[in-house]
């Protein structure tokens, strides 16, 4: 494959690959949620959610903090979340790991999982708290699986996002 | 690690304040969202509009893939059924001599039912449909139970209207677009449905768990009446729910409560159909009724 640009039009496609490919991915996994199956338990992970912090976890310098509050709003326009929730819950997400990042100097994957773990933890049970504050009180327990899947569901989903990085910035 | 004392991004001052705006913006939009969050606690139905329109926008998509999801479900099912043909077959064979006797119980109470109907000149009070849809989509990724059902505001879609399937009930409208329709189903923890047992009588009130289950709780104290097997039907108090669309059948008894499974499991149901709010009068105006506004006493 041929690495140098030869033309304006191969520069701005690279380009625009470059920059758009983690927005425009991560848009297509929040709409997942629309994949029209009718289910009588949460069972599947959020995938949007686990897109957004895949590529925030592996390229930190890519998105600002204020860019969760654009997915996050958008996820709550699709997915039916009360407005707001996505958008504090993510941004929260964001600005705590980029307190973590100052403080850890050491990173691989396993940190990585490690920080998805609480992450996906806490993303979890403040949706399921905010949905009984909505009057919804449903027991805990029944997401307990939705929180395994959804743990075990991260590497696949950060095997993808490494794959589309590599494809992204060749 | 102690975090760096100088956390400066570089010599340039614009890229420093460029750094401090997005983590100020970041951290008020998380405020400012906080509180949007408040608004939708204290008033589920803030932001209708904006709401309305994404259910416009995002509707048609669940209901193009559809067709594809539902044929490879009916796939997986035939599959499983030829495995066990031959289990299901004598089951069937138990259930059909079952049913003879019943439908010969149930032709003699038809008769009777005319009978009587005709005595008292009762009209009959089906209620007519709004419109029909299908179910094009739940929330699969949240401990909520919606499903999106493709028919709004121009089908005649309104708030709070009934929504059942040919098998049973499946819950009521709570966010309506143009062409699409959000629906709180009955399996949703935040639904409660009024309903009687077919068998006796006995009210209660049929409130979701959010896993596929229905907890039946007693309204009058004392012993649990109900058993497994038993049917529950809706019993038209409150003014939503028409009376008499089959509901649930209890499963299991826990003490006080007794645990019913949905007739229309959501998993299954195709086609589903909208009703009138049965007894509009008897709603307020804020949850899409007519009541008229309570007298000054």
């Amino acid at each position: 494959m041929n690495r140098i640009a030869g033309s304006t039009g191969a520069i701005l496609y690279h380009d625009y690959k470059r920059k758009l490919v983690p927005a425009v991915t991560t848009i297509l996994a929040v709409l997942l949620g629309l994949f029209p199956v009718v289910v009588t338990m949460p069972l599947g992970p959020d995938i949007g959610f686990l897109f957004l912090l895949g590529w925030r976890l592996l390229r930190p310098e890519i998105w600002p903090p204020t860019a969760a509050l654009a997915f996050g709003l958008f996820d709550d326009l699709v997915s039916g979340n009360p407005i707001g929730q996505s958008m504090a819950l993510w941004t929260s997400i964001f600005l705590a790991l980029d307190l973590i990042e100052t403080r850890v100097a050491y990173r691989d994957f396993w940190f990585d999982w490690l920080y998805a773990v609480v992450a996906i933890a806490f993303h979890i049970a403040a949706a399921w708290y905010i949905a009984v504050l909505m009057g919804s009180p449903t027991a805990f327990v029944q997401l307990l699986p939705q929180l395994g899947i959804t743990i075990l569901a991260y590497p696949i989903v950060a095997r993808m996002i490494y794959g589309l990085d590599r494809w992204r910035l060749a | 690690m102690a975090p760096p004392r100088r956390r400066r991004t570089g010599q340039s001052r614009r890229a420093q304040y460029g750094r401090f705006a997005t983590y100020v913006v970041a951290v008020g939009g998380v405020v400012i969202s906080l509180f949007l969050l408040a608004l939708s606690v204290l008033d589920p139905r803030a932001f209708q509009a904006v709401r309305n329109l994404a259910i416009d926008v995002t509707a048609p998509i669940s209901r193009a893939g559809s067709f594809v999801v539902s044929e490879v479900t009916s796939f997986s099912q035939s599959v499983g059924d030829y495995f066990e043909a031959g289990r299901q077959n004598g089951e069937l064979r138990d259930r059909v001599r079952e049913l003879e006797g019943q439908l010969t119980q149930a032709q003699a109470a038809q008769l009777e039912n005319d009978r009587l109907r005709a005595l008292l000149q009762l009209r009959d009070t089906t209620a007519d449909e709004v419109a029909i849809g299908r179910l094009v989509n739940s929330s699969w990724d949240s401990a909520r139970r919606y499903a999106i059902l493709s028919a709004g505001s121009e089908q005649g879609v309104a708030y709070n209207m009934p929504v059942r399937a040919p098998e049973g009930l499946v819950g009521r409208v709570v966010t309506v677009g143009n062409w699409g329709a959000r629906v709180l189903m009955i399996i949703d923890g935040a639904s409660t449905v009024p309903v009687r047992s077919a068998r006796d009588g006995t009210p209660a009130l049929a409130v979701g768990t959010g896993d596929s289950e229905l907890r039946v709780e007693l309204i009058e104290v004392g012993t649990n009446p109900f058993r497994p097997g038993d049917m529950i039907v809706t019993s038209g108090v409150g003014g939503i729910y028409p009376p008499d669309i089959p509901v649930a059948e209890i499963v299991r008894i826990e003490g006080d409560f007794a645990i019913a499974r949905p007739l229309a499991a959501p998993s299954r149901v195709d086609y589903a159909i909208v009703q009138p709010l049965y007894q509009p009068a008897a709603v307020p105006p804020s949850e899409g009724g007519s009541a008229p506004a309570e007298a000054p006493r």
